[in-house]
């Protein structure tokens, strides 16, 4: 089950400099660890992340085992129009999510 | 708290499996990781010069607990579209693996930053760089002291 919080101001100036936080449930299973017999646990991570304002990707992520379980990011975006913003996240073991949030621009 | 009955089935596995305890204890370990950290960074920058300054690394000194480690990055920058900053790498010299996380921003970011939580296995330098669209490499380093590895502590034992 993949579950993911965003956090995305719901309305802003035109121009103004908006903080995006974003947080997706997940083990980030770095593939280094073993079980108490000795084998390995395989590897299981979300590998990218993108950011689409209205369909124009304004940033992307790539992760390495070396991110902590529960990926969080934090990062910024000019508020330039009226939409939606989407977050996509994809991984290993097929792993993919999908999270939307819409914002105002005055 | 490992009970009785675990503590027997770890004894049992360490006997039956010694080539994986043996393969666990490289010797030649540091100097591996000192070589892929190398690598890693070299396919990034190429032969480009990486200067110091611009890019804010920030990271606390002291970890308890190496698994979960906030992290911030931010560089100095404009982010216009003719001026910014195109990606932001992050890596460390003493993790199994040397890649941490690469963001690529635009102008529409409004500000070169970023944050998030790293695992980290020792003590170590953890270094950013910012790769400008004019091609240029600036760079920061912080050194921070682990006190619980990430990684291997529940792997192992």
């Amino acid at each position: 089950m993949a579950r993911v919080v965003v956090n995305v101001p719901a309305s802003a100036k035109r121009g103004e400099l908006i903080e995006i936080k974003t947080l997706a449930a997940h083990t980030m299973e770095t593939g280094f660890r073993r079980t108490q017999l000795g084998e390995l646990i395989p590897r299981d991570i979300i590998r990218s992340f993108v950011c689409a304002y209205n369909g124009e990707e304004i940033f992307r992520a790539g992760l390495h085992p070396a991110i902590a379980a529960n990926p969080l990011l934090v990062f910024t975006a000019v508020a330039t129009e009226s939409g939606t913003i989407t977050f996509t996240w994809s991984g290993d073991n097929g792993y993919s999510a999908t999270q939307s949030a819409a914002i105002t621009v005055v | 708290m490992t009970t009785r009955r675990e503590f027997l089935v770890l004894a049992g596995a360490a006997v039956a499996a010694p080539a994986v305890v043996e393969a666990q204890i490289d010797p030649n370990q540091a100097e591996k990781r000192k070589a892929a950290f190398a690598e890693a960074l070299h396919r990034v920058v190429g032969d480009a010069r990486v200067r110091r300054g611009r890019v804010k690394l920030q990271l606390p000194p002291l970890i308890d607990n190496g698994n979960s480690v906030p992290l911030s990055v931010s560089v100095e920058s404009p982010m216009t579209p003719a001026d910014h900053v195109k990606a932001i790498h992050v890596f460390t010299e003493k993790n199994p693996l040397p890649d941490v996380i690469s963001v690529h921003l635009g102008p529409r970011s409004g500000r070169a930053y970023l944050a998030t939580r790293i695992r980290l296995a020792d003590s170590q330098t953890v270094l950013a760089i910012a790769q400008m669209s004019d091609g240029s490499f600036w760079s920061d380093g912080a050194e921070v002291v682990v006190t619980l590895s990430a990684c291997l502590e529940e792997g192992l034992i």
